[in-house]
């Protein structure tokens, strides 16, 4: 008896495709674009981090300091901007921490690193004295100050090492009672050839015995020398923004199963008969889909408000603040899943086929799209992929409104792409819905 | 009065000829039969009348007037054989909703809406959801939501399948009253004893063709003949064959053709009695629709 169990299963399972769609392609997909996020594979490098630089010390040392930053890979720099004039004026200034800031705000570079004056006395401090460099960060990237942190820390270590050893032969002095001549005569020799080195190193000629490793070791080994604040610059807390940025991601993605699941009653109806009968009454297929779409536009509304109202009650998200832009977010939003769910349903030609094609195209677009982990961690290569989803746009739209609290005309890209969506779908749902007409 | 006209409706899918020339007329008032076997066309000429089948020839007329393939079928009613209704709505909702689909608003629909709950026999339950209903309420409901906008001709398809013989009665009720309004009704059905009692005229079609149409006793007559059958279970078997009789099975079962009842069943008792034998019963019965059916179309299975 287990043996004839055993046999009609299997044989049920050989002629479910949507089954094995789900048993073996579903998890391959997942596996592939995990170890393509994590992997720092899929055709691309590991993000390089934008970071605007602000020269307020204007000394030799700052100015090294700048090159260096220049020369680290993990980094673009950005020293200049245009002055901001009339459209056709080309003239690049300097960044001053204003327009720093202002990077940071557009979104143009997720830190803005501000070397302040007095910057020389600062540096390479063994007692956490001394005026700290500024990292004003973009909180929707939690990641990219961390980065710019770190590689600051290597860059100062491996661009300045004749600054440091000339502040530790001071403290030991300091403690000690100072060198002999004859140390003090090699010190003065050694200190030059130290500069020389760093500087060839920061030009991209590697240092002799000294190889990557042995970068990341002294970079590790002597964090914190160069003193270091993060200032978010967006007037938000970091972790009330990180809610609002899963409250949406979670949103959008449930907003897709629940717009697949309401669209695929049109099968249903196909089934029962119901659509037969609905299409021989005044109510045309156009009708019946507008009718359609605007209910689960409506529903996916209410979704993504009773999420957010949560996040509010429950975790303090500042939503009451951000109403005219959580508004057109979430209205664009729930039409384009709506959209989507209707294509979804009319591709398909059972219930099953729809659970099983929606589950893999919806799971794949929210791992691509920034559902299930900010964008932002995600590789330059994969970053971009994932503007080809639906979710990455419509969490590029709730990033705007809730960190960046841009206004309203800022999420026209947003939107435009949306609505894009939107139209696509809808015209390929009734294209595809032709066939339940008339023949 | 002819209020449904078809001519020569002809449809193909693919290589399979669905319809291949079918003509029908529904007089006012009148309950139409439309039989034949699986596959015969029946389903795709509803489905063309209901403006869900585009015809390759042929026309299709309402009320005297030609109708295009798109335009919407003002006066005619559709029940189609499945439960096409919304499960998780109750009964009012229901109607509501196709009442609204078929443009009742306002007034006019709520009038409707408790006609139809009146008519169905379920207004005490009209605010239950409707997957709690028996097979035949929601029968009796899902015609009632086809009938709602008062239309003057209404296609049935199989409007009693699977329901016991009461709701079936309750259905032919309904519909009766119906047709005491005037309304006509195209009825297709696999229950032949149903059309037989039920319809005033026939049409069988098969391969996509009307095979044969008119009332019972004119498709009796054209095909069968008017002779009756006379059927008689014996005690035994007899030791030979009973002249102008079929023996069947075991040997005790007797058939055969009656012309005049008084004179010819009397032959056959005397010749049983010749042979030796007792009746143990007798019938004697007029050739039915099914026995026409057969004869038209085969016995053949349609698979």
């Amino acid at each position: 008896m287990i043996r004839t169990l055993l046999r009609i299963h299997w044989t049920n399972l050989r002629r479910d495709r949507v089954a094995q769609l789900l048993t073996f392609v579903v998890p391959m997909a997942f596996f592939t674009i995990f170890a393509l996020i994590f992997g720092g594979r899929g055709g691309g490098v590991t993000r390089r981090v934008h970071v605007a630089v602000v020269d307020e010390s204007h000394t030799a040392t700052s100015q090294r300091l700048v090159r260096a930053l220049q020369a680290e890979k993990g980094l673009i720099v950005l020293t200049r901007v245009k002055a901001g004039g009339p459209a056709r004026d080309t003239t690049r200034v300097p960044i001053d921490r204003a327009r720093g800031e202002k990077l940071v705000r557009d979104g143009v570079a997720p830190v803005a690193l501000v070397l302040p004056a007095g910057l020389d006395t600062s540096l390479a401090r063994f007692d956490g004295g001394g005026v700290p460099i500024l990292l004003l960060s973009d909180p929707s990237d939690p990641i990219a100050p961390q980065v710019v942190g770190g590689l600051l820390q290597k860059v100062v270590m491996s661009a300045m090492p004749d600054l440091f050893m000339k502040r530790g032969l001071g403290e030991f002095e300091r403690y000690t009672g100072g060198l002999t001549p004859r140390q003090r005569q090699v010190v003065d020799q050694w200190l030059p050839q130290l500069s020389a080195r760093a500087a060839r190193d920061s030009a991209g000629a590697p240092a002799a015995g000294a190889g990557p490793g042995g970068d990341s070791a002294g970079a590790a080994g002597m964090s914190g020398l160069a003193k270091v604040e993060v200032v978010p610059v967006l007037g938000r807390k970091q972790d009330t923004s990180i809610i609002s940025f899963y409250a949406a991601a979670i949103a959008v993605m449930f907003l897709l199963f629940a717009a697949s699941a309401v669209a695929g009653t049109l099968l249903d109806e196909v089934d029962s008969g119901t659509l037969e009968r609905v299409l021989s009454s005044h109510l045309g297929m156009t009708g019946l889909l507008t009718g359609k779409w605007i209910y689960i536009t409506l529903l996916g509304m209410l979704q993504i408000t009773v999420m957010f109202v949560y996040g509010m009650l429950a975790f303090r998200l500042d939503l009451l603040h951000h109403l005219p832009g959580f508004a057109v977010m979430t209205l664009f939003t729930a039409a384009t899943a709506a959209a989507f769910g209707l294509f979804l349903a009319s591709l398909c030609r059972t219930r099953a086929q729809l659970g099983g094609i929606s589950m893999l195209i919806i799971l794949v677009m929210s791992a691509l799209g920034g559902s299930m982990f900010p964008r932002v961690f995600m590789t330059a290569a994969m970053q971009k992929a994932g503007l080809v989803t639906f979710n990455a746009w419509a969490l590029d739209g709730y990033v705007k409104v809730f960190w960046r609290e841009a206004p309203l005309a800022a999420l026209l890209p947003q939107v435009g792409m949306l609505a894009g969506f939107m139209v696509v779908f809808l015209a390929l749902a009734r294209l595809f819905a032709r066939r339940w007409e008339r023949v | 009065m002819t209020v449904l006209r078809i001519q020569d409706a002809r449809k193909a899918f693919g290589a399979t000829q669905a319809l291949c020339g079918v003509s029908l007329e529904l007089g006012e008032g009148e309950l139409l039969g439309l039989l034949g076997p699986n596959g015969a066309g029946k389903t795709t000429l509803v489905r063309a009348l209901a403006g869900r089948v585009r015809l390759d020839g042929g026309t299709i007329e309402l009320f005297g007037r030609r109708l295009s393939e798109t335009e919407t079928r003002e006066g005619l009613g559709v029940v189609p054989q499945e439960i096409a209704l919304y499960p998780l709505l109750t009964a009012r909702e229901n109607l509501e909703a196709f009442g609204s689909f078929n443009g009742l608003r306002g007034a006019a629909l709520r009038d409707r809406v408790a006609w139809a709950l009146e008519w169905t026999g379920l207004a005490e339950r009209a605010r239950e959801p409707i997957r709690r209903f028996s097979g035949g309420m929601r029968r009796r409901l899902n015609i009632a939501c086809g009938v709602l906008h008062e239309p003057r001709v209404i296609l049935l398809d199989e409007p009693t399948v699977g329901v016991d013989p009461q709701s079936r009665e309750r259905i032919y009720e309904m519909l009766d009253r119906l047709r005491a309004n005037g309304v006509s009704m195209l009825l297709t059905t696999h229950q032949l004893d149903e059309a037989e009692a039920r319809c005033e005229r026939i049409v069988i079609v098969d391969h996509g063709r009307v095979i044969a149409a008119g009332t019972l006793g004119d498709l009796v007559r054209d095909t069968v003949g008017a002779r009756r059958v006379v059927t008689v279970k014996l005690d035994r078997a007899p030791a030979a064959p009973i002249e102008g009789l079929a023996g069947e099975g075991d040997g005790t079962i007797w058939r055969g053709p009656v012309h005049d009842v008084d004179v010819d069943v009397a032959a056959v008792l005397r010749r049983v009695a010749a042979a030796g034998r007792t009746v143990e019963d007798l019938e004697v019965r007029q050739p039915s629709l099914q026995s026409v059916f057969l004869h038209l179309t085969g016995r053949e299975l349609r698979e």
